[in-house]
Parts: C-alpha cells; sequence; structure tokens
C-alpha cells in the first residue's frame, strides 16, 4: 500500500511539472527559444505572490489575479525587449543571455529575500485530504493542482486548435519564415507566446509556493524538473508534457520511498534512461526538432 | 586579350604566423619566465591569487574550445571540475599518489567520464543540450552526496596535501597553475589551427555543409568535448590542491560555469584571445565588487547579458574592429611570393 500511495502522489506531483513545463515548451515549440529562466521566472511568481499576500492580506490563490497578469506583461515586455534581439543571433546568443536573466534573477532575489524558505498558506486546505480506502489518503491540495493543470492545458490545446492567435502560433512553429511572408507579425506574436508561458509559470510558481517552502536558489531545479517532463513527453505535444511530468513526479516519489536521499536522483536516472532509449521522447509531434 | 596576360598559376604559399603572432610568442615567453619566477621575488598572496587567475583562465579557455569554436553550450562543466577534485582526494588519498601521477591518473579516468557522459548529452541539442548537461552535473553531485568513501554530502579534506610543507605545497600548486594556464592557451591554439579546428568552425557555422563536404560532425563535436572536459578536470584538480576542502555542492556547483561564461563572453567568444582579456577583467572587477555579493552577481549577469546583445564578439572583438590583429597564428592566409602581386586574399 505505501507503494500505491508513493504512485498516486507522484501521479498528483506530475501536475504541478506539468504546470511548470508547458509554457518551456510552447515557448520553444514557437521560436526554437530555450528559456534557461524558466524556473527563475516561476520562482519569482512565487515571491510576488509572497508580497501580495503580505500587503494585501488576501489569500494566495486571490493573488493569482494579480501575479498571472503581472508576469504575463512581464513575459510580453522581456521578449519584446530583449529576447527578440537574441533571435537573429541563434541558439547561442539567447541560451547565454536567457542564462545571465537567471543568474539576475537568481541573486536579485536573494538579494532582496534573503536565502530564507518562504512558504505561501492556504490554511487549513493545505492538510485536507480525501480518505480513499483506509490506507490510501489523498491531499484535496495536490488534486487541485493536478485539476488545474489539467484546466490550463485543455484551454491552451483550444486556444492553438480554435483561435486566430492559435493559427498563428502553429503557422510560426511549423515554418516562422513562411509565416512572416504571409503577414503574421512575429515579433509581437513572440511576445504574447512568453507572456502565456509566464502566466502559466505563474500559477506552477505559486502552486509550488503553496506546495512547499521554497528560497531564491531553487530556480535552477525548478528549471529541470520542468525540462525533464519536457524531454521525456516528446518535443512540441501538451499533452506529453502532462505525462512527461507524471512520470517525472512518478519517478520522484517512488525513488523516495526507496530511500527519501534518492527522491531527486531517481527522477534524473529514469530522464537519462529516456534519452538513451527513446531520445524523441515519449509522444513527440512529428516534424519538431531541437534547434 | 587582357586576361591572357596575367598567368593563371601564380605562385603562394599559406601562411599561418604573422608578425603578430611572432610578437606574441615572445611576450608570451617573457611572461611566463616572469610567472615562473615570480616565487622568488613575489609574495604568498599573489601567488596565491595567480593561482586562482590561472585555473580559471584554464576553464573559460576549454569553455570557449566547446561554445565559441564547437557550438556546444554547456552549462554543466562543473561536473567536471568536481571529477577533478574528487580524483585528486581518490588518487592522492586513497591511491596515495604524488599530486602530478595523480593528477595524471584522474585525467585518464576524467577522459572515460567524459566519453560516457558524452553518450547523453549528444542526444540533446541547442539549449537542450545546455540543460542535459547540467542535469548531468547534477547527477554527479547527487551520487557523490550518497557515497561514504567520498565523504558523502559533508565532504573530504586532501590529508596527504595538509601532511605537506605549506610552502612546498604553495610553490608546487603555484607552478602547475603556470603549467595549466599557459598550457590551456597552447591547447586551444593547437586545436583550433589542427584539422580538428578548421572541421569545427565548419560544423559551428552549418553542420549539413560540413557533413556534406565529409566532416564527421558528432565525432568532431565529442573529440572537442572530450578536450575541454578533461581540460576542465585538470585545471578544477589545480585549484583544488590550493583549496584542500572539497565539498560536493561547491565542487559541483553551476557557479562555476558563470564564472567560465562570463570570462569568455566579456572577453570574447570564439577567439583565444578572449579568454584571456576575460579574465584580466573579471579578476578585476571582484577585487573591487566581491564584497556587494550577491549584488556584484546581478552585475555580472547584467553585463553578459549586455555584451552578447550589443557586443557578442566581446571585448576582445571591440578591440580588433578598431584595429584588426590575431595575437596567435590560427588562421590560414595565402602569402604571394611575387612583390608585383596583388594583395594577399585572405582565407581562414
Amino acid at each position: 500500500m505505501e507503494w500505491l500511495n508513493a504512485i498516486v502522489q507522484g501521479l498528483l506531483l506530475g501536475g504541478l511539472y506539468a504546470m511548470l513545463a508547458t509554457g518551456l515548451s510552447l515557448v520553444f515549440g514557437v521560436m526554437r527559444l530555450v528559456n534557461l529562466a524558466h524556473g527563475d521566472l516561476g520562482l519569482l511568481a512565487a515571491f510576488v505572490a509572497l508580497v501580495i499576500v503580505g500587503t494585501t492580506g488576501i489569500g494566495p490563490f486571490a493573488s493569482l489575479l494579480i501575479v498571472v497578469p503581472l508576469m504575463m506583461g512581464l513575459g510580453y515586455v522581456l521578449q519584446r525587449v530583449i529576447l527578440n534581439r537574441t533571435m537573429e543571433g541563434g541558439v547561442l546568443s539567447s541560451v547565454l543571455v536567457t542564462f545571465g536573466l537567471a543568474v539576475v534573477l537568481q541573486n536579485g532575489l536573494l538579494t532582496i529575500f534573503t536565502a530564507d524558505s518562504r512558504g505561501l498558506d492556504v490554511g487549513s486546505l493545505e492538510t485536507a485530504s480525501l480518505q480513499i480506502t483506509d490506507r490510501l489518503i489523498v491531499g484535496w491540495l495536490p488534486l487541485i493542482t493536478l485539476g488545474t493543470a489539467v484546466v490550463i492545458l485543455v484551454a491552451l490545446q483550444l486556444m492553438l486548435d480554435r483561435t486566430q492567435l492559435g493559427r498563428a502560433l502553429r503557422a510560426a512553429s511549423d515554418d516562422g519564415e513562411a509565416a512572416r511572408i504571409v503577414g503574421i507579425d512575429n515579433r509581437h506574436l513572440f511576445g504574447l507566446a512568453m507572456a502565456i508561458a509566464l502566466g502559466t509559470v505563474a500559477i506552477g510558481g505559486v502552486f509550488l509556493g503553496i506546495r512547499t517552502t521554497f528560497a531564491p536558489a531553487d530556480g535552477p531545479a525548478l528549471l529541470i524538473f520542468a525540462y525533464e517532463a519536457v524531454i521525456i513527453g516528446g518535443l512540441g505535444s501538451l499533452w506529453g508534457t502532462l505525462v512527461g511530468g507524471i512520470i517525472l513526479g512518478v519517478s520522484q516519489t517512488v525513488g523516495g520511498q526507496i530511500n527519501p536521499a534518492y527522491q531527486i536522483l531517481a527522477g534524473h536516472l529514469v530522464f537519462l534512461a529516456i534519452l538513451l532509449l527513446r531520445p524523441e521522447g515519449l509522444f513527440p509531434r512529428p516534424g519538431v526538432r531541437q534547434a | 586579350m587582357t586576361t591572357a596576360a596575367v598567368p593563371l598559376a601564380r605562385s603562394f604559399r599559406v601562411e599561418r604566423g604573422t608578425t603578430t603572432s611572432r610578437i606574441t610568442a615572445l611576450v608570451g615567453l617573457a611572461l611566463l619566465v616572469m610567472f615562473a619566477t615570480l616565487p622568488a621575488w613575489g609574495s604568498g598572496g599573489t601567488m596565491k591569487l595567480l593561482v586562482e587567475v590561472f585555473t580559471l583562465l584554464a576553464m573559460a579557455q576549454m569553455w570557449n574550445l566547446l561554445a565559441g569554436y564547437a557550438g556546444l553550450v554547456s552549462i554543466g562543466q562543473q561536473a567536471f571540475v568536481g571529477v577533478g577534485a574528487y580524483g585528486l582526494y581518490l588518487f592522492m588519498d586513497l591511491g596515495d599518489l604524488s599530486p602530478v601521477p595523480a593528477i595524471a591518473a584522474m585525467a585518464v579516468g576524467a577522459t572515460v567520464i567524459a566519453l560516457l557522459t558524452s553518450l547523453f548529452a549528444f542526444r540533446l541539442r541547442g539549449g537542450y543540450f545546455a540543460i542535459g548537461t547540467w542535469v548531468i552535473a547534477e547527477v554527479f553531485r547527487l551520487v557523490v552526496s550518497q557515497v561514504g568513501a567520498l565523504g558523502a554530502g559533508t565532504g573530504v579534506t586532501i590529508q596527504s596535501l595538509v601532511a605537506m610543507a605549506p610552502p612546498d605545497r604553495l610553490a608546487l600548486t603555484y607552478w602547475l597553475a603556470i603549467g595549466v594556464g599557459f598550457g590551456s592557451i597552447v591547447v586551444a591554439a593547437l586545436v583550433v589551427r589542427s584539422r580538428l579546428g578548421l572541421a569545427l568552425r565548419a560544423v559551428r557555422d552549418s553542420e549539413v555543409s560540413a557533413a556534406s563536404l565529409g566532416v564527421g560532425v558528432t565525432a568532431t563535436k565529442r573529440m572537442v568535448y572530450v578536450i575541454a572536459s578533461v581540460g576542465c578536470a585538470i585545471a578544477g584538480a589545480v585549484y583544488y590542491l590550493q583549496l584542500l576542502r572539497i565539498q560536493p555542492t561547491a565542487a559541483f556547483g553551476v557557479d562555476w560555469t558563470v564564472v567560465m561564461i562570463f570570462i569568455v563572453v566579456i572577453g570574447g567568444l570564439g577567439r583565444i584571445e578572449g579568454p584571456i582579456v576575460g579574465a584580466i577583467v573579471f579578476f578585476a572587477l571582484q577585487e573591487v565588487l566581491a564584497d556587494y555579493g550577491s549584488a556584484y552577481l546581478v552585475a555580472l549577469g547584467l553585463v553578459t547579458i549586455a555584451i552578447v546583445l550589443l557586443a557578442p564578439r566581446g571585448l576582445w572583438g571591440l578591440i580588433v574592429a578598431r584595429r584588426p590583429m590575431a595575437l596567435f597564428a590560427v588562421e590560414r592566409r595565402l602569402a604571394f611570393t611575387r612583390a608585383a602581386d596583388p594583395d594577399p586574399m585572405e582565407a581562414s
């Protein structure tokens, strides 16, 4: 029963990882940009929520109404002012600029908030749980997290399939040059893609902050978990990313069940195994390749 | 027909050396003599600082080979700093070797480890390669943190170095650091001017065209990855000769790569002169600003972003834009042997 419990907890944890990973995957799909500051930006959202909760007294969930638009705006501006300028310089310049940004964000947060661990408090919900059998207990918070992840993915999929913006994003993803020829303003479109990416990672960051404590040095870990979910799931596939997140989550909780010290390591090892055996990931979208 | 007057086969030869490169070699030799004799006239503090300067310069040169010449942006070279540090401990304290044989034995081990990690990392490309190498470094850290013989999470102190007389240890470490610093420049220059270097630049500029011309793309990249990783491990081992105390979080910390990237980017990516200029700037800034801690790192990050966007060839790029020169004879040019001929065409 302990093992079943570990698997169920991992499955729910996968929802959080999928939430963190979606934006990384989307931005890569649309503009072949691998944002190394993605994890630090998610963490920034958690700290912004912390400040809002501290100053206004509203709850962490309500703070999303402010945090998400703020992060979306930041994403649009970041893309238009800085990241679009790296698009011409190829992979090298975008990797170096986003890595520089990660260093700036991590140390900026450290300067403002010190190295202490913080948490976002949602009161009794944090411990509220659902008794399924006498040995299997599922927390409401992880359930809500997974549910939110699914809602985000469904909304993104509908947006990509049904809307004008979705068509433009898919066109840019298939062939950026051709999309520009038929009149799509890439710079604006890339800004919107980054806005959506930071909106989703902001939700992930706040849920992470509710689930566990967080500190300025945690950004790289978030980036790595998001990245592993994307690679395990396969590039360019939203639902693959959810499955990738769940596989990562289950690997971690099962590894942690063996020995708490193996939790993170088990996730990395499953990622490396998939890299060796099936480098395109489990559910790759045809035609999407690593830049 | 005027064209018939021009001889079709002009006599020429391929040259690499230039007056500047010969002057560089002489100045380099003079600097080497100056640094090598420094223990006789300099202070211990200067020697300790120079150990840091030269080992970080060597790591940066190796990172530049990877990113600047092979287009492989690794955020995981700290894996090999850690391999150097723990290899040193393994062969000195557990294997009972003296420092130089221990570093040589470690380098053999690091070659094997670099080949093995390349099997994973080379499945990834571009930005995903960058994060993948980072994950591999994290795996190294987490595994070492579990191994009791390597001190697990708390780390180890290299006892056989503690037993050495401090002045002897400092002198040895210092000379080895000079060796890796100057050695890294020589290795980088040799790699870049070799057949491998030409293949590298072809691959960096276009993998498809390079492959169509018969360049083995993956083999070329793997070769550079191994050279750069083993070079980084050797520099890491020399750095830890001075530090003595090895902790997994520090030895496998991403800060090593942050410093390598900063030195290369600010000095000039894809030029051998770049990391030299970058290392001078980095240590000058560190002397002045290191007290500001994390605010200093914020500044380093901002400078990196600004340089990539505004001056992608770094400070050395800005210098050569005003006055074209190459300190190292790594480019090939045609030299026409008859004085009446037009200016020699440049070919790289």
